[in-house]
């Protein structure tokens, strides 16, 4: 398959991510988005580290892995990421009873 | 002997460090030692020096002490020059001023210890500027001792300065002084610049070779100086007022002394005004104006003391007079006759008031009687100075008038009618004062005495050189080769004399001049005598008398031009611009900054979807950058 | 061995002061520690093997900047001045008392450290630390134990100044890169004089002369002057106007002129025209003063411009009065600062409008302050004479402008200007009546009528003799002419 589809399909994954997170108000959705943008990164690194290692695969065996490693590292950050972030959810919400984003600007006061 | 002349500038300032520093400790008769002893001591000295120089061949005498500034090419070492001119003023200062101490010890007896001891520290101090002025063999040492006496004039004129009248009259001698002292330095500069030195040999030995338009500006430069420390237009008003001193100060310093520096330093650099005419006509024009204008108010003044200070200016004149003509000799003799006749007056009057403790002439009256030696010296002073034949003033200001006619008869006329005004307020001064009726209060005349003899002593002594002192210098229409003075002189004088071609009046018309000026001088002397011994002017004078007595209101005219001008720029830069443009533009910088930051704040809303948004639409623009620097 | 020696001894006694425990040993701590530094600068002046008065060793040497410091001509009149100010502060401010004094003269040790270090790093990225070392402390001391608007004036001090350092960092960075070698070392500056082409000087120029302009202050940047000087604790202005203006003169001297001399002369006008307006400006506004510390202050702004002014003519007789006036010009205003004390701490009043009188009740003090004021105003046989008289017939005789005579002439009126606020301050604060106010006033005491005597001595001493004085920096002088006489 040609790389440009990968491309299509993590740009558009990107985008709905994006979209969600700017529109939404429920945090859990918008960490739901935030996931959607980061498998759309992961997608397009593997995508990419397969077309590296067909180029160069013939005089450099290892070529293209380093986007693979990339990608595992980026799971483990979002896990991480996911931890925190429910834990303030939860935290959120028992002090406000609601997980509207919105109630975060009164962090400023 | 020469090379002791470090010892005449010493000893006074011996005498002002020891009165100076020890004043709270010192006895009267003890400061009074000091303060007379060392300018006793310079006379001297000075005198054996005189005796040196009046050998034939005597050649002029550097004494190098030590190098005063020697920084790149600029070599002003601090030196001496001893020669006929500077032992001639030297005899003057040492010997007018140790007569001048003597009188003090008495004047001054009434004050405190310490500010007995203050007032001799301080004259003291005064001579040894005075020295430093005509020893110094280079224009910065003239210089030293030119702001030196200065700053004595200043503290002495504000010596009694509880006052807020005398400290003002004081503060405005220095900065009047001050303007000219400004002139002057300016015309030290150019002399670096164009001569790479200061000293009188190379500055006079190179002047000759040097543009005329240069030494122009120079020598009006130095007459800007000379016009502030000689009382000259337009710098003349601080004189009148710096009477507010001591009487014997106004003697020394406002009248014999100080106040002919600025002559000193004309005839000091005699060639360069010789080699640059315009500048001794502006000299000539000066002094002849001054001497005119100051004998019109000295008519209308009352005070005393305001008479004689006019009278100086107006004699100063004089001598500015000469040194423009190019009778340097004449104007010298005129400095020397006038420090007799000047200080004798000063200190006549200072007598006076000393026994009435009054300045107005107007409450005297009658001291004929009361004050016997007094009167009669003051007499003879009056008489000098109106240039009665045979009193010193006489001949020296016939002098300068002859020679005045030899360059252009209008300064002889003008002179004339000042030689009148002069006579005619001299003796309206002593009709008043000394004539008719004692008109002050029961209770002076009860107290009215002759003063002691520290005061008396030195009137006679003036009084004898007042009469006789004119003899130094016989013109050649009565007795060929007689003027021992000009003979004295003539090695300071010599190139100047043979540079420029000065006319020589003819015998018969030199006479006439001189009967004209004994002429016009005895009608004022009559007139006046005889009109105010009787009836003397008691009332506030009207009309044009009136401008007169204001001085011209040249005071005000001064205070409406310059001080309250420069006190309102002062003020609009002083609340105006600097606090409200300069500094309101700093502030305002940190006023903007502030407000940006104040707007930029908003950004900041707390919203998470806001801050997305805007991350978000950084990203798009960081990609349209990227797309459009891409093509 | 001696310029290292004069940092650190203020420097670690400075960090000492803030251990002890006693505020009174804090006092007397910080005037020996000032002592010795005297000791070691007069002998430096004494001695006479070269080597004693140069040191250098590693400092980041990454960067390629060295810890360079050495003495030479300029550098030890003004580590004199330094050395010679601080004791003599100490001495006149004995019995004022401050809150926390350990820490106020702590800070004081500090910043002499910093001074010296300025006056004697050959190094540029040395010379900037040490810049800013000064600064600091000054402005601490000025905002904890100043006046009432205290914090609104070491603001506005601290911004000033710290904009003119900051641009003058950015252009020694840029002279850094551009130096052969990679290196902060002042030769290495020095050299760069052929390479840099005009263009650059000219801006490069202005980076440079900002700050040094600040400091001085040069007008029209001096509106942080009188305001500081006025609400700093008079110790502090002291060394304030007394040394600290001085990094701006010295900063020309040695990190401008001669390293940007073709910007120098392109701008030499521009910068002497400000000078003369700003010496004008502020003698104007100095007569109208009624705050006897801002009659000072802006005295000093036009004593600074004259310096400025006499800089820019490039001659050597000009820059042998700038070496003697630094220091002139530093004793002299301190005198001044020690007298206001005076009568502010007894009378708590700085106006002269509540004055009068003085000289009646205190003698002593009105004597000491005449010879300071007449030196103030460049009487002969005062030290201010010798200064300025050359630095005006350098203005006169320069060759680097055509207005020479213009600017003599305009700075000569400030001869008359001085003279006239001067004396008018002495008349209105000493002599006159006394009123209700000054009745009760007291003579000088024992130990401000040390310190006021000595720099008296001082005065006289170098109006009568000063060649020392010139010899001491005819070497540099003739240096740094030649340097700047750099043409292309």
């Amino acid at each position: 398959m040609p790389i440009n589809y990968y491309i299509f399909l993590a740009v558009a994954l990107f985008c709905i991510g994006v979209a969600g997170v700017l529109t939404r108000r429920n945090a859990i959705i918008i960490f739901m988005c935030i996931e959607l943008m980061l498998n759309a990164v992961n997608l397009l690194l593997v995508a990419f580290s397969k077309m590296h290692y067909k180029a160069l695969a013939a005089n450099q065996p290892d070529a293209g892995i380093n986007g693979q490693i990339f990608v595992f590292f980026i799971m483990v950050v979002a896990a991480a990421e996911v931890s925190v972030g429910l834990a303030i959810i939860v935290m959120m919400y028992r002090n406000t009873h609601s997980i509207d984003v919105n109630f975060l600007n009164r962090l400023k006061h | 002997m020469s090379k002791f002349v470090y010892l005449v500038p010493l000893f006074p300032l011996l005498g002002f460090l020891i009165n100076g520093l020890l004043r709270k400790n010192l006895t009267k008769s003890l400061i009074s030692i000091v303060g007379c002893g060392s300018v006793l001591a310079s006379l001297i000295v000075s005198v054996l020096i005189f005796s040196e120089t009046r050998q034939s061949g005597f050649q002029a005498v550097n004494v190098n002490l030590f190098n005063f500034i020697d920084a790149d090419r600029l070599h002003i070492p601090f030196a001496f020059q001893v020669d006929q001119l500077s032992i001639l003023f030297l005899l003057i200062i040492t010997g007018v001023g140790f007569l001048i101490h003597l009188y003090s010890t008495s004047y001054m007896h009434d004050e405190k210890d310490e500010h007995f001891a203050r007032y001799f520290s301080y004259l003291n101090l005064f001579v040894f500027s005075m020295i430093l002025l005509v020893l110094g063999s280079n224009f910065v040492i003239m210089f030293i001792g030119w702001e030196g006496v200065g700053l004595c004039s200043y503290l002495l004129i504000g010596f009694w300065f509880k006052t807020k009248e005398f400290d003002d009259a004081a503060t405005k001698a220095f900065v009047m002084n001050r303007i000219g002292d400004v002139g002057f330095l300016i015309a030290l500069f150019w002399m670096i610049s164009l001569f790479g030195s200061v000293n009188f040999s190379d500055v006079f030995g190179k002047a000759q070779a040097a543009p005329a338009s240069a030494l122009t500006g120079i020598t009006l430069l130095l007459l800007v100086g000379a016009t502030g420390k000689s009382a000259q237009i337009p710098l003349y008003t601080w004189l009148p007022d710096a009477m507010a001193g001591p009487t014997p100060v106004s003697a020394l310093i406002h009248a014999a002394t100080m106040v002919t520096a600025g002559i000193y330093m004309i005839a000091r650099s005699n060639i360069l005004y010789t080699l640059a005419p315009v500048s001794q006509s502006v000299v000539a024009i000066i002094g002849v104006t001054t001497a005119f204008f100051a004998a019109t108010i000295a008519i209308k003044q009352n005070d005393i003391k305001k008479v004689l200070a006019y009278s100086t200016v107006s004699q100063l004149g004089y001598m500015f007079l000469g040194l423009g003509v190019g009778a340097y000799t004449g104007a010298v003799f005129h400095v020397m006759t006038h420090a007799f006749f000047k200080a004798l007056l000063f200190l006549g009057a200072g007598s006076v008031i000393h026994a009435l403790h009054e300045q107005d002439i107007r409450k005297m009256g009658g001291l004929k009687r009361l004050l016997p030696t007094t009167h009669l010296t003051f007499l003879l002073g009056c008489l000098a100075i109106a240039g009665i034949p045979p009193f010193a003033g006489f001949f020296s200001k016939d002098e300068i008038l002859s020679a005045a006619y030899a360059r252009n008869p209008i300064y002889f006329v003008v002179g004339l009618i000042t030689a009148l005004m002069t006579a005619f307020y001299m003796f309206r001064l002593y009709a008043t004062a000394f004539q008719g009726n004692f008109r002050g209060t029961e209770d002076q005349r009860k107290h009215i005495q002759e003063s002691p003899s520290q005061i008396t002593i030195p009137l006679v002594i003036l009084a004898i050189l007042s009469c006789i002192g004119g003899f130094l210098g016989i013109p050649d229409v009565f007795v060929r080769d007689s003027h021992l003075l000009r003979n004295f002189l003539h090695p300071v004088f010599e190139h100047s004399e043979t540079l420029s071609q000065t006319v020589e009046v003819g015998g018969s018309r030199e006479l006439t001049l001189i009967g004209v000026s004994v002429l016009v001088a005895l009608v004022g002397v009559v007139y006046s005598w005889s009109r105010f011994s009787k009836n003397p002017e008691l009332g506030e004078p009207k009309g044009f008398g009136k401008v007169l007595a204001n001085k011209w209101y040249v005071d005000e005219l001064y205070d409406m031009i310059i001080v309250k001008p420069v006190n309102v720029l002062g003020k609009f830069f002083d609340s105006i611009f600097d606090r409200a443009i300069i500094d309101g533009i700093v502030n305002g910088v940190g006023r903007i900054v502030q407000y940006g930051s104040r707007q930029l704040r908003l950004l900041q809303s707390g919203q998470v979807g806001a801050y997305v948004l805007m991350m978000v639409l950084g990203i798009i623009i960081l990609f349209a950058i990227q797309i459009i620097l891409r093509k | 061995m001696i310029p290292i020696l004069l940092i650190l001894i203020p420097l670690l006694s400075g960090l000492l002061s803030f251990f002890l425990r006693s505020q009174r040993a804090a006092k007397n701590w910080s005037l020996i520690s000032s002592i010795i530094s005297l000791v070691v600068s007069c002998f430096g002046l004494w001695i006479t093997n070269e080597s004693y008065l140069h040191y250098q060793t590693d400092w980041i040497f990454s960067l390629g900047s060295r810890f360079s410091v050495s003495l030479d001509g300029m550098s030890q009149i003004l580590s004199l001045l330094t050395t010679i100010s601080f004791p003599i502060i100490f001495i006149a401010t004995y019995r004022n008392e401050y809150p926390n004094a350990k820490n106020f003269y702590a800070l004081m040790l500090l910043s002499q450290a910093g001074l010296l270090g300025v006056f004697v790093s050959t190094d540029a990225l040395l010379f900037y630390f040490f810049w800013e070392l000064a600064l600091i402390p000054v402005y601490f001391l000025s905002s904890q134990w100043g006046g009432e608007r205290r914090i609104q004036a070491t603001f506005k001090f601290f911004i000033y100044t710290f904009t003119g350092s900051l641009l003058m960092l950015v252009g020694i960075i840029y002279l850094y890169f551009h130096t052969r070698d990679k290196s902060f070392s002042i030769d290495a500056f020095y050299a760069l004089r052929s390479q840099l082409p005009a263009a650059s000087q000219n801006w490069l120029f202005w980076l440079f002369f900002l700050a040094f302009a600040i400091k001085m202050p040069i007008f029209p940047f001096h509106t942080w002057q009188p305001d500081t000087y006025e609400q700093s604790p008079t110790a502090v202005t002291m060394v304030l106007s007394g040394i600290m203006v001085k990094m701006g003169i010295f900063g020309i001297i040695r990190w401008l002129a001669p390293v940007l001399p073709i910007g120098s002369w392109a701008w030499g006008d521009t910068v002497s025209a400000l000078c003369v307006i700003g010496m004008i400006y502020a003698s104007l506004i100095a007569m109208q003063q009624d705050d006897l510390k801002r009659l000072v202050a802006y005295s000093s702004i036009a004593h600074m411009g004259l310096m400025c002014l006499a800089i820019f003519a490039t001659t050597k007789i000009g820059m042998q009065g700038v070496m003697i006036q630094m220091f002139s010009h530093g004793i002299n205003i301190i005198g001044l600062w020690i007298v206001i004390d005076l009568i502010e701490k007894q009378l708590h009043t700085r106006k002269i409008s509540e004055l009068g009188g003085l000289a009646q009740k205190a003698p002593g003090l009105a004597i000491l302050l005449v010879i300071v004021g007449l030196a103030n105003v460049a009487l002969p046989l005062t030290n201010g004479f010798i200064g300025e008289f050359l630095m005006f017939s350098g203005i006169y005789t320069s060759a680097a402008t055509v207005y020479n005579v213009v600017f003599t002439v305009a700075a000569a009126v400030c001869v008359i200007l001085s003279a006239v606020y001067t004396l008018n301050m002495i008349q209105r604060v000493f002599y006159g009546n006394t009123n209700a106010l000054t009745e009760n006033a007291r003579d000088i005491r024992a130990n401000e009528k040390f310190a006021l005597i000595i720099l008296v001595a001082i005065i006289i001493i170098v109006g009568v003799y000063p060649q020392p004085i010139f010899d001491l920096t005819r070497h540099f002088v003739d240096s740094i002419i030649s340097k700047m006489n750099y043409k292309i």
